[in-house]
């Protein structure tokens, strides 16, 4: 179910501005990358690049390879639809779908890539609502508004929705920045969870998050003002939080700059 | 040191008088449209009957009273549906065109600049140029089809801009989920994009079809005249209410003035009717339904 990403020497551009430059990594099956540093370094960009997500604002293009499993999904005939139908995302604003019901919602992935007959949908909207801590909260109200929810619970709708269509990836960009602490501890501990099944990629803001949740830990930096984002450091999360190797990363991680 | 402050007496007067003025005018911009409205049904309420409503002007001489507008509201419904059906399926796709697949690149600006440019024709032209293309270049006849066709360049301006702003009001956030879904753009656009903003296009189009619905000039050279009832659209001349508001208002005798006035009632009535639909259609599609 869940595969490994290995990205070698990419850049990603936005028009002929460069945004990251050389980054390469790998990040493992069934555990949880999260991405540090200060703001416009470039980790959303690069997270974006990870699921062709990076192209869809005009004139952004990316060099470099990024290999699913031994797959290149920069290779010129991959369809990019496929590439993200495998590599889901939730983003930093839960984004429901306001026209549709919370049922719909969940649904929607697979209702708008084909026929799914009723059964067999309502199977997969009750796994991903329990597997995104939610069924509980929602069950008696599946046909009123995705939108109608609170903040946290956008979110666990929005994380439902993006596991219903069972990709191999979950890409999470500040997922929590947006929420309340109890709603933050609820994805948390969604994540945990979500990790025995998914390759999970989280960006964050919040250092004390990376530290409680993730495996592995890549800190980006830029050069200067204006140069594009690069990996400063990559390493498990418990030696980088303790003893990095790079005095960057150090000064970031107790606070003395970002 | 600051202290708190009180709102001093000449703040608290120019206050009122802003107020004051603000009131006076929102009642300087009611009376003319109140007074429109007191006018045409005081003196087209005489004439609103069932007669009016079921017959047509054929064999009513010149001083008779009686007679209706049956062939014009026939003739007045089917160019409006047809102007819609040709104006709003190609004002909708260009709409989509300049937000989803334009990037602001050279035709998209192009299409903008020329929608622009036919939002600024007066309806005189549409018509003299469907009357020089349609009946006297091709040779066809005068129809309620012609009549449909100017109408729908004066509409095509109006559903283009309307849409495109609607559609641009739909977050981009919306379109990236879709997308991180692994859904196609082209489903995207029809499954996301377009419900969200069906309510503000549905609004757009209604607005247009209220500003061709009352439209006289481009009607008078392309579906002529007619006293008679012709439900075919596609052959001979037509009637328009416009056009049977300006008939009757021209002749001199007091049994025509009226049926003018209850012909100007009953356009707006079928307008408002129109905008009652849209308003249900709306509301039944809303994004808050079951809220």
């Amino acid at each position: 179910m869940s595969k490994q990403i290995q990205v070698s020497g990419l850049d990603a551009y936005y028009g002929s501005h460069k945004a990251i430059e050389d980054v390469s990594m790998t990040i493992e099956p069934r555990s949880i990358t999260a991405f540090i540093g200060p703001s416009g370094c470039g980790k959303s960009t690069f997270l974006r690049t990870l699921n062709r997500m990076h192209e869809v604002i005009p004139g952004a293009r990316v060099d470099g390879k990024v290999l699913l499993d031994g797959e290149d999904l920069y290779a010129p005939t991959v369809e990019p639809v496929s590439v993200r139908r495998m590599i889901g995302m939730v983003f930093q604003r839960p984004n429901p779908f306001p026209t549709m019901s919370i049922y719909e919602n969940v649904a929607a992935g697979l209702r708008l890539n084909g026929r799914v007959s009723k059964s067999t949908m309502d199977g997969i909207v009750e796994e991903s609502l329990k597997g995104a801590n939610l069924w509980n909260e929602v069950k008696d109200r599946l046909n009123k508004p995705g939108a109608g929810l609170s903040g946290g619970q956008q979110q666990r709708l929005c994380i439902a929705r993006a596991i219903a269509v069972r990709p191999q990836v979950l890409l999470m960009d500040e997922p929590c920045s947006a929420l309340d602490p109890i709603s933050t501890l609820a994805i948390e501990d969604l994540m945990a969870k979500l990790k025995d099944e998914f390759t999970i990629v989280i960006v964050t803001h919040n250092m004390q998050q990376a530290a409680r949740v993730s495996d592995r830990t890549a800190f980006f930096n830029l050069a200067a003002q204006g140069k594009p984002g690069k990996v400063i450091e990559m390493d498990e999360t418990s030696r980088m939080f303790t003893n990095p190797s790079q005095k960057a990363t150090e000064d970031y991680i107790t606070g003395r700059f970002g | 040191m600051t202290t708190i402050q009180h709102i001093s007496t000449s703040r608290r007067i120019k206050d009122r008088v802003v107020q004051g003025l603000v009131y006076l005018a929102f009642l300087l911009a009611v009376v003319p449209l109140v007074s429109v409205l007191w006018l045409v049904i005081s003196n087209g309420l005489g004439r609103f009957d069932l007669e009016f409503l079921t017959h047509s002007m054929n064999g009513i001489g010149a001083r008779d009273a009686g007679g209706g507008a049956y062939h014009a509201i026939i003739g007045t419904l089917e160019q409006v549906l047809l102007a819609g059906v040709i104006s709003v399926p190609i004002g909708l796709l260009t709409a989509i065109y300049l937000v989803e697949y334009g990037n602001k690149g050279r035709l998209s600006r192009a299409i903008s600049f020329f929608v622009d440019v036919m939002t600024g024709i007066p309806s005189v032209v549409a018509g003299l140029f469907v009357f020089a293309f349609w009946i006297l270049f091709l040779g066809l006849d005068f129809s309620g089809w012609a009549g449909a066709l100017a109408l729908s360049i004066l509409m095509m301006p109006t559903v283009v801009r309307s849409a495109e702003e609607m559609l641009r009001l739909v977050p981009n956030d919306l379109r990236e989920a879709s997308y991180a879904l692994g859904v196609a753009k082209w489903r995207t656009i029809v499954k996301v994009v377009l419900p969200t903003a069906f309510t503000g296009i549905i609004t757009g189009v209604m607005l247009a079809v209220a500003r061709v619905a009352g439209e006289t000039a481009p009607l008078l050279m392309t579906v002529f005249f007619t006293n008679s009832i012709n439900t075919d659209p596609f052959s001979g001349p037509q009637m328009g209410l416009p056009l049977f508001v300006f008939d009757q208002a021209a002749r001199p005798n007091d049994t025509a003035v009226d049926r003018a006035w209850t012909g100007a009632l009953t356009l707006i009535l079928i307008v408002m009717l129109l905008n009652l639909v849209a308003r249900l259609i709306a509301r039944w599609r809303s994004p808050a339904r079951g809220r």
